[in-house]
């Protein structure tokens, strides 16, 4: 067994986790200062039923005294718990969303479980897990312009495919790696499990010290993989030879270069989800509307990850942009990156989207297409209309 | 502890638990009411053929994506008592696990099942199709605890029992 440093869960997978830890016969959480919840799937609440997930989330939390991210008060679990400094490097975080790999962002082993594992965690503080291997991605070179995080995944599950991951960890490391951003290392850890992987990890270096400085709500010691440690395979990726990339339906290996795709028609432009609805993402974003429209036959929803991006979003006029081009913003939610709510597809729709998964039915009608890319690139598509290079409105 | 049913093939690598269970349907608590949904993004016919003590016999890379553990729910509700596939998602897996349903990797078994085939399932390391046995891999002894326990919800309620405060 595991222990946890952290134990998470939402609306959806909570609910279902203190059923199964009632029927564990567990009273009591093994340490409400180690126990977060999350209410943003159905947020706000699209009918009554997700209303009373809601409600009981918020009820258990306060019973049971743990932290409690409710409605106007956190945002999308992911960017919050990094935000909020509850993810530090070298913790074990057990999460009720396959996305919690995106702690590994932080140079934390964050992985996702189904409801029951999250009740045996939230009573015991433990899981099971098989020793995962290594798969070490190793880049360098500097990104041409309109490459980000999201391309140099994308690029991984081009290589690796969307089983290639499974009972190992993706390890980033190199120039390439340090080179990023932290927003840019949430959106890349973010998509390991479409890899099939248990978590996508940074070593935590300078950046996530200096980003986790008076936010950490803990100590913690960087981690890094021991020289000549045993890997199951080393990939090198060239960023100075990634060009902006695709992921066209229906599975989020099935990868092309932006460029080899154009003139695709697109209804619906969505920039959002559990790690590429940062400020990094919207300013991408906001650098193609601002002062442009969106075409005619396109549709664009702005989902900013937490209340406090969406603020300082605000703040530098970002929203206000989105809005005068014909978008709409959200409040932060997981909303239909998941086909919950608040902008599903119609059939025979296409949509171009920063989010991670375009299985068939992901985003609402089982006859939709969904198209995975990063801010740069949806953007450009909400301007024209049809899927184009971003360099179009550079 | 062998566990053994009637085999319903799913064919196709990489199907999604989003098409397994979709995710408006997310907001259900009760299994008889995730029940209807099972398969429903991906072939709802199949559902209809399922029958109490169905295995299911998939290809590669089964159940990848979503942590929802609405699916081995809805399948259990229908009856499923089992899984034989080429290769599974990890947390599909584990959930199957948790859950106590069997869940077995057998390529060759996979082969040569065809619906309606008798699958054994010997968590010990075999599948059998219509009487021929082929070798799967042994489950980590932890894990066959798991599955003499019941599940993990079995399994932790006894330490739970046991653990002092």
């Amino acid at each position: 067994m595991v222990r946890c440093d952290l134990v998470m869960a939402n609306d959806v997978s909570g609910p279902m986790a203190f059923r199964a830890m009632e029927r564990m016969g567990a009273k009591r959480v093994f340490d409400p200062d180690r126990v977060v919840m999350v209410a943003d799937h159905f947020m706000p609440a699209k009918d009554a039923r997700s209303a009373e997930l809601q409600q009981r989330l918020q009820r258990w939390s306060e019973e049971q005294g743990v932290a409690y991210y409710g409605q106007g008060r956190g945002g999308i679990e992911h960017t919050l718990l990094c935000q909020e400094g509850w993810v530090v490097p070298g913790s074990v975080i057990a999460g009720g969303d396959s996305h919690t790999c995106t702690y590994g962002a932080l140079g934390a082993f964050g992985t996702g479980l189904g409801s029951t594992d999250v009740a045996s965690c939230l009573a015991l503080g433990a899981f099971w897990q098989v020793v995962p291997e290594t798969i070490q991605v190793v880049l360098a070179g500097e990104p041409a312009a309109f490459v980000t995080g999201k391309d140099v995944i994308l690029a991984v599950l081009a290589e690796i495919g969307v089983g290639g991951g499974t009972n190992a960890v993706l390890e980033f490391v190199g120039p390439g790696a340090e080179a990023l951003s932290i927003d840019e290392r949430l959106a890349v850890a973010n998509m390991a499990v479409e890899a099939g992987s248990e978590t996508g990890i940074f070593p935590a270096d300078a950046k996530v010290a200096a980003y986790l400085d008076g936010r950490a709500r803990g100590a913690w010691t960087a981690e890094a993989s021991d020289p000549g440690a045993e890997l199951r395979q080393r990939l090198s990726i060239d960023l100075s030879a990634l060009e902006p990339l695709i992921a066209l339906p229906h599975l989020p290996g099935n990868v092309r270069r932006v460029s080899e795709v154009v003139g695709v028609p697109v209804d619906q432009v969505y920039i959002g989800n559990c790690a590429n609805g940062t400020m990094t993402d919207l300013r991408q974003a906001a650098s193609i509307l601002r002062g442009r429209s969106i075409h005619p036959r396109t549709r664009a929803i702005v989902v900013p990850a937490t209340q406090a991006i969406w603020r300082e979003a605000a703040a530098e006029g970002l929203l206000d942009a989105f809005v005068e081009a014909g978008a709409i913003v959200s409040t932060p939610t997981c909303g239909a990156c998941f086909g919950g709510s608040n902008g599903a597809l119609a059939p025979g729709e296409n949509a171009v989207t920063t989010t991670n998964r375009n299985f068939r039915g992901r985003m609402g009608s089982g006859e939709a297409s969904v198209h995975l890319a990063n801010a740069w690139v949806a953007a450009a598509a909400a301007v024209a209309g049809e899927i184009v290079h971003p360099s179009e409105f550079a | 502890m062998t566990v053994e049913g009637i085999a319903l093939r799913v064919n196709g690598d990489d199907v999604d638990t989003d098409v397994m269970y979709p995710g408006a349907y997310l907001n259900i608590e009760e299994p008889a009411e995730m029940a209807p949904h099972l398969f429903e993004g991906f072939d709802p016919t199949l559902r209809e053929r399922l029958v109490p003590g169905t295995i299911l016999v998939v290809d590669a890379n089964f159940g990848i994506g979503s942590s929802r553990e609405h699916v081995p729910v809805a399948m259990k509700a229908n009856g499923v008592q089992g899984v034989v596939g080429r290769s599974f998602a990890r947390i599909f897996y584990r959930n199957c696990v948790n859950l106590g349903l069997a869940i077995a990797r057998c390529p060759e078994a996979v082969d040569a099942a065809r619906d309606g085939s008798r699958i054994v399932i010997d968590p010990a390391g075999a599948v059998e199709v219509d009487g021929v046995r082929f070798a799967a891999p042994a489950m980590d002894p932890f894990l066959l605890e798991l599955g003499v326990e019941g599940g993990l919800v079995e399994w932790t309620a006894a330490r739970v029992a046991t653990s002092p405060g």
